[in-house]
């Protein structure tokens, strides 16, 4: 792996984790209401994802846990914080909120509030790009909780005997909400379901960015050319709770400080490290994310609130 | 647009005509469902449409949510699907796709994308149905801000709505009904103009009440009007074939010139779209010279043996019942005194 490569892997992720801290600080004060789901610990998959995705002809799926894929699609962190601040200049205008805004200029269909919901659409996106002539791949993005859902096994089948061009990602960070997802399954190998469906199925390193982008550009290309879907599980932890205010008290001792010490933005620092980059370097490059974010907050903050005398439009056409 | 010509259709020709007309003129419709391609569909209504049109008719597995799924999926990306849910019982399993997703896509993402999808479905009772097979749901559909919803129920208009809805570019469900596909040929016009989604459509012009109906009880309700026409009451019949966008309009001028005003409908009575055409005509402030009455299923499952189901559902005597009962001003309270046939 070059350093630029690195270097810019990690710029993403301090983006993305600066994002939620930020979006944490203005829940606490209450300048954000309601539920949150941050994606700290996750931040290598959708840096790595997007890598080897085309978004402008592919389109990424996520769940409600998406201001990460947002942000590493493109959307400005302004977007992201001025919609969970109900802001006009919000990506969906205030709409959708934490969980369920949407970014189709930046190839990011949307967030889903409902466990394994986007899995199906992803299939409908795909299905049109076997008649528009766009080649396109639809990734839908999960966590491993969602294997339980039964949209996600009527897509899996639905995409295999279709040979649609999805790749289901499973953001594996080990717990259903609150519940360790071990307890609720026999076999917690979720990419071994995939030779049921007739699918390849991968699992990797998901918090290595390139190991990431890596099995997604295989899975690309694998679906570029007719072969079909892809099942890709991608090893992680979160390192908040489930939503902001979990207390996590579900965790194991010691786990928490396992997952932080494996966690991807330390991790690329290390290798970047080692790699001869400096410490000084380094700092300067989160300080350049950190004030960019605090600039993005700024501006949300002080951006008009979305217009009550809007919220009848467009609910139809 | 294809000039208009006029043919001697079942309704299930009629609904196979307008998916025919749809698949031909608009490049960008896929028809999928289950059994609707190589068999032509269990009740014979898509039949000939895959031979026709090639791939983008298809058969899927016995999956709604990945129907309905992939129905959005591909409408948020420039395709105009038909999906076909086999039974509107059926669509419960996957109903997140159409309230949680579907009705959602324009809003959230304000305009830059939409869900111009049509769902076509069947409901209501048939001999021998169980409870699984025989319900009315179109009040779960219609109380979704975002659907569309309609229930054709001449040849005519098994043409017409399903056009309407697949010409529309917002997700629209039409509700279809299986014991109207193999009935009657009539007189059916293809081609012309497709129309804009909603209105009325008046089925019997009367003074003394309007009854407001949807559906394949329209039938038991015009014979019943009949019935009641022999006694001396001239019954005015809409058929609220639009449920959202229902057309006020029509209706209140209706009941401005009646002032009487009866809905029957084959879904429960309670939260069923009757109680919103009531309510909707009472704070209208339209006089009624009588209280307004509603008639549905009873409130308990529908059974499957033939004769149980007949006691659920509305039958002609409760129409005609009724019917006297508004036209009369007979209050409520004393409808127990009335003879059975008139309650």
């Amino acid at each position: 792996m070059s350093q630029d490569t690195l270097l810019a892997s990690l710029e993403v992720m301090h983006r993305i984790r600066e994002t939620e801290e930020t979006i944490s600080r203005l829940r606490l004060s209450e300048d954000i209401v309601g539920s949150v789901h941050l994606c700290n610990g996750q931040e290598a998959i959708y840096t790595g994802a997007v890598r080897a995705l085309d978004l402008g002809r592919d389109a990424v799926f996520p769940t409600y846990r998406g201001h990460g894929w947002a942000i590493a699609c493109g959307v400005p962190p302004e977007a992201v914080l001025a919609e969970l601040l109900g802001r006009a200049s919000g990506i969906s205008g205030g709409r959708g909120g934490s969980a369920y805004f949407t970014a189709p200029g930046y190839g990011m269909y949307g967030e889903n509030s409902i466990v394994g919901a986007g899995a199906p659409i992803a299939c409908g996106a795909a299905l049109a790009g076997r008649f528009d002539g766009s080649g396109r791949v639809a990734l839908a993005s999960f966590g491993e909780g969602a294997m339980n859902q039964g949209a996600v096994h009527e897509a899996m089948n639905f995409a295999a005997a279709m040979t649609l061009p999805v790749i289901f990602l499973v953001e594996n960070n080990t717990y259903s909400e609150l519940t360790p997802t071990r307890d609720v399954v026999r076999n917690d190998q979720f990419f071994r379901r995939a030779s049921a469906y007739g699918m390849a199925g991968v699992r990797f390193d998901g918090n290595d960015p390139d190991a990431v982008r890596d099995a997604v550009a295989d899975a690309v290309e694998r679906c570029r050319n007719g072969a079909g879907p892809v099942l890709l599980e991608a090893m992680t932890q979160r390192i908040v709770g489930h939503y902001i205010g979990d207390v996590q008290h579900y965790r194991p001792a010691g786990e928490l400080d396992a997952a932080i010490a494996a966690e991807p933005i330390a991790r690329a620092e290390r290798m970047a490290r080692a790699a001869g980059v400096g410490d000084t370097e380094l700092a300067a490059l989160r300080q350049r994310v950190v004030d960019e974010v605090d600039r993005a907050a700024q501006a949300a903050l002080s951006a008009p609130l979305a217009d009550p005398a809007t919220v009848e439009e467009h609910v139809y056409a | 647009m294809p000039e208009i010509i006029e043919k001697t259709l079942s309704y299930a020709e009629s609904v196979n005509a307008a998916l025919s007309r749809a698949l031909e003129e608009r490049p960008e419709t896929l028809l999928f469902g289950e059994d609707v391609a190589i068999p032509g569909g269990v009740f014979g209504v898509t039949k000939g449409l895959r031979r026709k049109f090639g791939e983008r008719v298809f058969d899927t597995p016995i999956s709604e949510s990945a129907i309905l799924g992939g129905a959005v999926g591909s409408a948020m990306f420039g395709r105009r699907p038909i999906v076909e849910i086999m039974w509107a019982d059926f669509a419960l399993v996957a109903f997140d796709q159409i309230v949680n997703q579907a009705a959602n896509v324009r809003y959230v993402s304000r305009g830059a994308l939409a869900a111009p999808l049509t769902v076509r479905t069947q409901q209501g009772n048939a001999p021998g149905a169980c409870a699984q097979h025989s319900q009315s749901l179109e009040a779960l559909f219609a109380h979704i801000p975002g659907i569309r919803v309609c229930m054709p129920t001449t040849n005519q208009d098994a043409y017409d709505l399903l056009l309407s809805a697949i010409w529309s570019d917002d997700p629209t469900i039409v509700i279809e009904n299986r014991t109207l596909y193999h009935g009657a040929k009539q007189p059916v016009r293809i081609g012309g103009p497709v129309q804009a989604v909603g209105g009325v459509g008046l089925r019997r012009s009367g003074s003394d009440l309007t009854v407001v109906t949807w559906g394949a009880m329209q039938h038991r309700v015009l014979a019943a009007a009949e019935r009641a026409a022999a006694e001396g009451i001239d019954a005015e019949v809409i058929d609220a074939r639009w449920i959202r966008p229902l057309d006020l309009d029509s209706i209140l001028a209706s009941v401005q010139r009646t002032g009487r005003l009866l809905v029957v409908h084959e879904a429960h009575t309670t939260g069923g779209v009757g109680a919103e055409v009531v309510s909707r005509v009472v704070e209208s402030g339209v006089q009624l010279t009588s209280p307004p009455v509603r008639i549905g299923a009873l409130e308990t499952r529908i059974p499957a043996a033939v004769q149980l189901a007949a006691r659920v559902l509305p039958g002609d005597e409760d129409i005609l019942g009724a019917i006297r009962r508004v036209a009369h001003d007979v209050p409520a309270g004393r409808v127990e005194a009335m003879p059975a046939g008139a309650r």
